[in-house]
């Protein structure tokens, strides 16, 4: 199958990520993977069944800057690449950016699944009015979204309805890994993992009950990891040295962060459409404390995996991360629960699922492989056959 | 007269183009449609196979085999009604079972009842872009959808697990 990727390979992110893992995880599930993407910067590693769809472009997508690639000669090249991959079936994310996975639902004829990420309850570009974008989406024959706000964002901007199929974790890569050195130390220690400087990802929140807590308990510290600068303006100066920045972490020393604290805290606000930092420390059998937004209620069972506290509750969650400091029984036996409850959110269930929607979408479909249409949609003029090769 | 013609033969192809996205959409409802069906068949012929294997007690038994049997005979007037019966005798039978499983039996019912959920919500989504693009006044005018009879949305109740997440709450969003 073919597998379009609309934003820049080279750049981490949400999607890439999630494309990268579904790829690698249907690759050794047998199946046949090519995946199309945009590459900034040609001498990034890439894996061999990357296809390059050119340097992308910065443009103003979603509220944010998106890294994307569109225009007459990518549309050529989406075109032949559909056309050489003889795919049984394409899958594109994100179709309603303007890049590469709506090109490629123009261009193509033949089953089309497409995931949907965005949840933003505002998203003007998903609003798809415009006759070009409502053409192409008709074609998908199955619409799945990663999250419950997710499918929202999709029916309220698109109408029609979607699947649930949440993002994957590959537990295997975060359940083993040695502590950060000097951690998680004898006082105790809680952590953090997020941008710092993002208010959603409530950081201040655990800095306050971090003050409360650190009073009473003369060795407890905090462990911050991720990029932006803090506001430690609510942390008294005596208190400061206990709060340890260590800022961006590579992929390796990120799984063992997770493995250095008693405790971790996910004291977001919300705004969260899956929780893909909680997903990853159940993989890492952390003891968990995370606020009651709806996401993280879902994917700790409703507190079955870690413990939930009232958003944006600084006194609550100091009550909460107290008892599991004084417990180390407590703290083990959420450890278990979480390692059992993210099994369903590992890649290997998360892709068989998606493999499910592939015969879903296959059976009864006796349309041979994907082709390139010959009516190209948007202009609505025919023309004939394909060109071969990129005109200058 | 240039001019006039130029508009006709634009018009034209808009039209074929517009006739051309309804054909599509009719054959997405179609592809959809034997997708769905062959999903229920699965569930039904899985169901009966849990029940041949002889793990189950007599009335669980009875209860599934009679609600399978109605699901794959009924016509298609009662087929939404019989298919939402055989989702709640599973969900009575199997008691909240979801959970990975190790009984292939009961691990092949709950996958092909997961593969129910899939294909309902794929061809009702292709039901609704359909009678959609059929709304539009062009189309009905001048009939761009020719014979094919408006597709209708296949309802029942797909749920056949009950959810770990018993606490129902506001959305804040």
């Amino acid at each position: 199958m073919g597998i379009v990727c609309p934003y820049s390979w080279d750049v981490p992110g949400g999607v890439q990520q999630h494309v990268g893992d579904l790829a690698e995880t249907l690759m050794a599930m047998g199946h046949h993977v090519s995946v199309l993407a945009p590459v900034g910067d040609p001498d990034h590693p890439t894996p061999p069944h990357l296809v390059s769809a050119g340097r992308p472009v910065p443009v103003p997508y979603n509220g944010s800057v998106a890294r994307v690639r569109f225009g007459p000669r990518t549309s050529a090249r989406v075109r032949r690449w559909i056309a050489e991959g003889g795919f049984d079936l394409l899958h594109v994310h994100e179709p309603a950016a303007p890049s590469v996975s709506l090109l490629a639902c123009w261009a193509a004829d033949g089953p089309i699944v497409a995931t949907f990420h965005t949840s933003n309850p505002r998203s003007r570009a998903m609003s798809a009015t415009s006759t070009a974008l409502r053409s192409a989406l008709e074609k998908i024959n199955a619409r799945v979204a990663v999250s419950e706000a997710a499918r929202r964002t999709l029916v309220e901007h698109v109408g029609g309805d979607a699947v649930l199929i949440p993002n994957g974790v590959s537990v295997r890569r975060f359940a083993h890994a040695d502590p950060l050195p000097g951690w998680p130390g004898e006082g105790g220690s809680l952590g953090f993992l997020g941008r710092l400087d993002e208010p959603r990802k409530g950081l201040a929140v655990l800095l306050a009950a971090f003050v409360r807590l650190a009073r009473h308990r003369p060795g407890l510290r905090l462990l911050v990891a991720g990029p932006g600068d803090p506001d430690l303006s609510g942390v008294p100066d005596d208190l400061r040295d206990r709060v340890v920045l260590v800022g961006r972490l590579d992929d390796v020393d990120k799984v063992r962060a997770y493995h250095s604290t008693d405790v971790f805290c996910a004291p977001n606000l919300g705004g969260e459409s899956f929780g893909i930092v909680l997903t990853e420390a159940m993989a890492a059998g952390a003891a968990i404390v995370a606020s009651d937004i709806p996401a993280f209620d879902a994917v700790l069972d409703g507190g079955a995996a870690g413990e939930l506290f009232g958003v944006g509750d600084p006194d609550h969650l100091a009550a909460r991360a107290a008892v599991l400091l004084d417990d180390p029984d407590r703290r083990t036996a959420l450890s278990e629960a979480a390692r059992t409850a993210v099994r369903a959110y590992d890649w290997g269930t998360v892709a068989a699922d998606i493999a499910h929607v592939y015969e879903t979408v296959l059976t009864g479909d006796g349309h041979g492989p994907v082709r390139p249409s010959r009516i190209r949609p948007e202009s609505g003029t025919p023309i004939g056959p394909f060109p071969r090769g990129e005109r200058p | 007269m240039a001019v006039i013609l130029l508009i006709l033969v634009l018009t034209g192809f808009y039209l074929s183009w517009r006739a051309t996205r309804l054909d599509r959409l009719h054959h997405r409802v179609e592809t959809a449609r034997a997708a769905l069906d062959a999903a229920l068949l699965r569930r039904a012929a899985a169901v009966l196979d849990l029940v041949a294997s002889d793990r189950l007690d007599p009335a669980s038994a009875t209860v599934l085999t009679a609600a399978a049997n109605r699901a794959r005979r009924a016509d298609d007037d009662h087929r939404e009604l019989a298919e939402s019966a055989l989702s709640v005798a599973l969900r009575t039978t199997l008691a909240g079972h979801g959970g990975p499983t190790a009984d292939p039996w009961r691990a092949e019912v709950l996958l092909a009842a997961r593969g129910v959920h899939l294909a309902r919500v794929f061809h009702n989504d292709a039901v609704s872009d359909t009678r959609r693009a059929r709304r539009s006044r062009l189309v009905r005018v001048l009939r761009l959808a020719g014979t094919a009879a408006l597709p209708d949305y296949f309802e029942m109740d797909d749920q056949v697990t009950v959810t770990a997440r018993t606490r129902p709450r506001a959305d804040p969003d």
